[in-house]
């Protein structure tokens, strides 16, 4: 154990480079900056290369041409960043890399953008949203194992507060397990009759043949996706579920307060639950279900205009109403200090919906 | 077979008797597929060719990494015997990046055209240049989308007809091409900028000889290393195959001009 006092931007950089990334590109935009600083500091003294690229779409290059290396590798940005790197997120889907992709999010409004993508195609990313510090450096470091199991991007889902919450955390280095990168560029598969491609248009040479057969390859991504999503066990964290007649759902930073106004309605003798969702790609829809299977009422807190609860109803199929108390909640900077996430007034939300 | 003044030859006012048999196989070694789709006349295969017979020459074939953009040439991207990534369009000159900073011992060049580098991805080669990346980016440049069927690209030049220049670009209307060796050439951290052709023989020994020297610049270490090669396309220019050689250089290359426009291996000698 190695307990040391860090920010949430410094864990999760001290989390990456422990999970063996060494090659981070970022283009500064808070929350993110911060996790970018960290990287400039730590790479290079771990035999790394940190990139400040002259905008998101080159980090995102960047780290794409790394990543088809086999080099263990990150960027990420805050929603904006995040909007002018999905196309080519989209593309490095199709080209079957790892990478791990950081959204050091601005309040809630990410989240489509997060599990559905904003890129081209049919292609799915595996979304992880830690709610503190702790959580997101287990997390880090399970995205760089999921990224090269199947090989396919790992998105990491922040926020402001995550970034610069202060806690006591283990940032012990923990021991990578094998990764296959047969796959990976280095050159020397040239002059074999067998060079390497690494392309979102083919997997491999189709030799004597001219062009690409994009059915094919579109064809065998999809089953790749299908496989990945069967795969991946959606993670949640349920609590007072049993006997709740009201189940509060929220996922991130606001999870934490949602729980702790769920605790202290327990605590006054009225039957609500909570589940939070830990991973939201692959959501855990049977989770969901079954914390939710004997409750009147469900309620969805977002600090947004209602996007999770759009996957709560897919799982809830009905047998319950689904309620959204939340809303976009921002201070004027706009980076995501939301008045809303306060117990007094999460919890008389959830009161109102128990009342009906 | 005909008699023509004592002499048998193949009659040439008439469809053949026979098919015609391949004599020679001109496919350089590392490319496995002599076929491609690529148009009559186009000059990009001759471009390819030069590049990967000085991937052979130079003896780096097992440690390079062909970087490819979107465009017509994206077609070999499949059929190379060196490793390949292939990028989107415009995104080439980062990606190189990236493989060059994880692995410095790769050799490693792009291959785009002036769509993909002039129009979507100006910046990502300013700035690898601006760096001093020490990598090699090839641009074939036609002065049109062949890939959409001859459209205007940023290096069109004025007078040239496209498909949506139906009059010929016109300054007022279309703007001015951007001629991006010179712009490279101009920028701290290139250490080669050369342009070249292939709508002759002589060229297309100068634009080999071009390439040669970029690759031996990026061995050396010096930097940021840049090819254009003008390329033939009668298909987007709406020529006959046989006057596009002529067309590129009576058009093209009397805008982008030939020549190399910074060596600095040879300014310190």
């Amino acid at each position: 154990m190695s307990m040391r006092l860090l920010e949430g931007s410094e864990a999760i950089a001290e989390a990456m480079v422990g999970a063996g990334c060494r090659f981070f590109a970022g283009y500064p935009m808070t929350p993110f900056t911060e996790v970018l600083e960290h990287m400039a500091r730590l790479l290079p003294e771990a035999g790394g290369v940190c990139m400040n690229a002259e905008s998101e779409l080159e980090a995102i290059g960047m780290a794409w041409g790394a990543a088809a290396t086999g080099t263990p590798a990150a960027t990420g940005s805050t929603g904006q960043g995040l909007s002018l790197m999905q196309e080519s997120l989209a593309e490095i889907t199709l080209a079957r890399l790892p990478l791990v992709v950081l959204n050091m999010a601005r309040a809630q409004g990410d989240y489509f953008q997060a599990t559905r993508g904003g890129g081209h195609g049919d292609y799915r990313h595996i979304v992880l949203a830690p709610a503190d510090v702790a959580e997101a450096v287990g997390l880090v470091r399970y995205a760089f194992e999921l990224t090269f199991r199947w090989r396919n991007p790992v998105l990491v889902f922040g926020d402001y507060y995550l970034a610069h919450t202060a806690t006591s955390v283990d940032i012990t280095e923990v021991e990578a397990g094998e990764r296959d990168v047969s796959w990976a560029l280095n050159g020397s598969s040239g002059g074999t009759g067998s060079a390497k491609l690494v392309s979102p248009l083919g997997a491999f040479k189709r030799k004597n043949q001219a062009g690409y057969n994009l059915a094919d390859h579109y064809a065998s991504c999809a089953a790749a996706t299908t496989e990945m999503t069967a795969g991946v066990k959606p993670i949640v964290e349920a609590e007072h579920t049993d006997g709740a007649e009201v189940v509060v759902v929220a996922f991130g930073t606001p999870g934490r307060y949602v729980r702790a106004a769920v605790r202290s309605l327990r605590a006054d003798g009225v039957p609500v639950g909570y589940v939070r969702p830990v991973t939201l790609y692959p959501f855990p829809g049977e989770a969901v279900a079954r914390a939710c299977a004997d409750a009147r009422a469900v309620a969805v807190y977002e600090n947004n205009q209602g996007q999770m609860i759009d996957d709560v109803r897919l799982s809830v199929l009905g047998r319950a109403p689904v309620h959204f108390i939340g809303g976009l909640s921002l201070d004027s900077s706009g980076f995501g200090i939301a008045p809303d996430l306060d117990v007094a007034v999460l919890r008389a939300r959830i009161e109102e919906v128990f009342a009906r | 077979m005909t008699e023509h003044e004592g002499r048998n030859v193949v009659p040439t006012d008439r469809p053949p008797e026979q098919p015609a048999t391949l004599v020679r196989d001109f496919t350089p070694d590392l490319i496995d597929v002599g076929t491609h789709h690529l148009c009559p006349g186009c000059g990009e295969p001759v471009a390819m060719r030069a590049a990967l017979e000085a991937v052979a020459e130079l003896g780096v074939v097992q440690r390079t990494i062909g970087v490819f953009g979107i465009g017509c040439y994206t077609a070999f991207s499949n059929n190379l015997d060196v490793e390949v990534l292939q990028a989107l369009h415009g995104r080439a000159p980062s990606l190189a990046t990236g493989v060059k900073r994880a692995k410095p011992a790769a050799f490693v060049f792009t291959v785009q055209g002036d769509g993909d580098m002039v129009n979507e991805g100006l910046q990502e080669v300013i700035h690898t240049a601006a760096r001093g990346e020490n990598v090699t980016c090839i641009m074939l440049n036609n002065g049109v989308f062949g890939e959409t069927g001859g459209h205007m690209t940023a290096t069109t030049v004025i007078g040239q007809r496209t498909k949506n220049t139906l009059e010929g670009r016109n300054a007022e209307d279309h703007g001015h091409p951007i001629l991006l060796a010179n712009m490279l050439a101009g920028i701290d951290g290139s250490a080669y900028v050369a342009r070249g052709a292939v709508n002759n023989a002589h060229n297309v020994a100068l634009t080999k000889q071009m390439i040669t020297a970029a690759f031996e610049s990026q061995i050396a270490g010096r930097g940021f290393s840049f090819v254009e090669v003008l390329t033939m396309c009668p298909t987007g220019w709406f020529i006959d195959t046989t006057e596009a050689p002529e067309y590129l250089a009576d058009n093209l290359a009397a805008v982008h001009q030939i020549g190399v426009l910074k060596d600095v291996a040879r300014a310190d000698a």
